[in-house]
């Protein structure tokens, strides 16, 4: 009598557990393509817009992994992933001079902007160039916090630390080791500086009291990559797929896709596969709207 | 900064208006989850069992080793797998690093312990006179073993719901061998860390009520089944 109200229990257990190793046979069948990426690129909403459409025409199911762009060229480096979209020319360069990967090719660009609290205690505002501000935050000792974790937006900000001739170190300066949308939360907690780009800051816009203080200098620059990890290193990576993925990136379809994509009505991402303002260096539109 | 109440409004909102990413999102926490837990359950009592029943050698470290591992931090597991799964790494080869898969043998590595040491305590309050009762009435040794498991099964369900309730909440393993990919890898823990690093709390919230009730009612059956005292058949 009471056996049978264990059972039902047990059973369905089992049918959901050979469920689960039914789906995921099923899954296996489709091509997956693993794309390593920012937090920028996920966070924003970009990938989730534009790669439907890539999936629908190439029938490959993109697997995204957001990392930090170190991490992610960790990633490719390592053959855990076929193809890394990421932010640091310098990083990639180097990415690709090692072997790890090949066919590197510019995507699209947007730049970074300086946040800081409304009443701006470090004067930021009044900055000549991107070094000027950071020198005066770290004059100030206003509170910076900084991602910590070896992304393209980190070594950004390392960059100008450098220029600015400061070495960030004391209780004003807080490594989050976080993705961005996290930095920039804890920044608004703390009424912070922090660097971010402009398309992780437009979607976040609304829900932070925190204002650009400082943008527009070509040192802030911020142009994406996308580069196929090397099938030389990794013979049964999916390095069809990966071109498929940059073909589709950098054709007119994908290009105009991403200049479409809005957040509250504003361009976030400015397409430049087909133009040579990908090199670094060249002066960027400093305004993106 | 939306209010709490109002992000919870919102989060009631998601659930009851059957928003496919997020009845997806729970829909592949549950079946990780499960089916790593039953994957482990089987092997798992029968530790359990040989470490109450025999005395051998080294029996007494095994249960000091096993209990070491329940405090071991998830993101502990999660790294040693990742390093393991990585192509880089010894079992490279198989290419599970950011799959389903390399989720579910990180929960069964998570949840092993906890099935063996509970499931060893409560195997202990009875295993022995049961086993013996159970031996002198002329049952085999499998007859045996199903009637001491019988004798202390609230406790083996116990020890099933904590190793579960571990698995399901759990987010630094998850998150690692997992890699949090849309519709694939993203489960109800990851997704929480993610929406509210991005500041979309109403669905964090929404994900995290979904736990609340699925821990109400699992317990619920448990003291349902416990009270009604489910007589040996």
């Amino acid at each position: 009598m009471k056996k049978s109200k264990i059972y039902p229990i047990i059973v369905s257990l089992c049918l959901l557990a050979c469920h689960a190793s039914l789906a995921q046979a099923a899954e296996s069948q489709t091509k997956v393509l693993r794309l390593a990426t920012t937090t920028s690129t996920e966070n924003s909403g970009l990938l989730r817009d534009i790669l439907p459409l890539f999936e629908a025409k190439s029938g490959y199911q993109v697997h995204v992994i957001a990392v930090g762009t170190g991490k992610a060229l960790k990633l490719g480096q390592n053959g855990d992933v076929d193809v890394v979209l990421v932010h640091a020319p310098a990083a990639e360069a180097a990415f690709v001079k090692a072997g790890y990967g090949v066919d590197r090719h510019a995507v699209m660009y947007n730049d970074f902007v300086i946040l800081g609290p409304a009443n701006d205690p470090a004067g930021v505002r009044k900055s000549s160039s991107a070094a000027d501000a950071m020198r005066r935050i770290a004059t100030q000792q206003s509170v910076f916090v900084s991602r910590g974790d070896d992304s393209g937006t980190n070594k950004k900000e390392r960059k100008l630390w450098q220029a600015a001739g400061v070495k960030p170190a004391g209780d004003w300066y807080r490594e989050a080791g976080q993705g961005m949308g996290k930095v920039l939360q804890i920044s608004g907690e703390l009424s912070a500086y922090t660097l971010t780009d402009r398309g992780t800051w437009l979607a976040f816009s609304n829900k932070l009291p925190l204002q650009i203080v400082f943008e527009g200098d070509p040192a802030l620059f911020n142009p994406y990559g996308v580069i196929a990890v090397n099938p030389k290193r990794y013979p049964d990576i999916n390095y069809a797929g990966a071109t498929t993925f940059i073909n589709w990136l950098t054709s007119a379809q994908g290009q105009a896709r991403i200049g479409a994509f809005r957040v509250a009505g504003k361009q976030l991402f400015i397409p430049n596969a087909n133009s040579d303002t990908a090199q670094a260096g060249s002066k960027p539109k400093t305004h993106v709207h | 900064m939306e209010s709490l109440s109002e992000a919870t409004r919102q989060a009631i909102v998601l659930l009851l208006s059957g928003n496919t990413e997020l009845w997806t999102i729970i829909g592949i926490s549950f079946r990780v989850s499960m089916t790593a837990i039953l994957i482990a359950t089987v092997p798992a009592l029968l530790t359990a069992f040989a470490l109450s029943h025999w005395r051998f050698p080294g029996r007494r470290l095994l249960i000091t080793l096993f209990s070491t591992f329940l405090s071991i931090p998830a993101v502990v597991v999660g790294l040693t797998f990742y390093i393991l799964l990585s192509r880089q790494g010894i079992l490279g080869d198989w290419k599970l690093l950011f799959t389903q898969t390399a989720m579910i043998i990180g929960q069964i590595a998570l949840c092993f312990p906890i099935l063996v040491v509970m499931g060893h305590t409560a195997l202990q309050s009875a295993e022995r006179s049961a086993w013996e009762t159970a031996r002198t009435l002329g049952a085999g040794s499998l007859r045996a073993l199903y009637m001491v498991i019988r004798e202390v099964r609230f406790g083996l369900l116990a020890a099933l719901l904590a190793g579960f309730g571990r698995i399901i909440a759990e987010v630094g393993a998850s998150m690692m061998l997992g890699g949090n990919i849309l519709n694939y890898t993203r489960n109800i823990p990851t997704a929480i860390a993610l929406e509210t690093s991005k500041g979309e709390f109403s669905q964090g919230i929404a994900l995290g009520l979904v736990l609340l009730i699925m821990a109400f009612s699992l317990n619920a059956v448990l003291h349902q089944l416990q009270g009604r005292g489910l007589p040996v058949p």
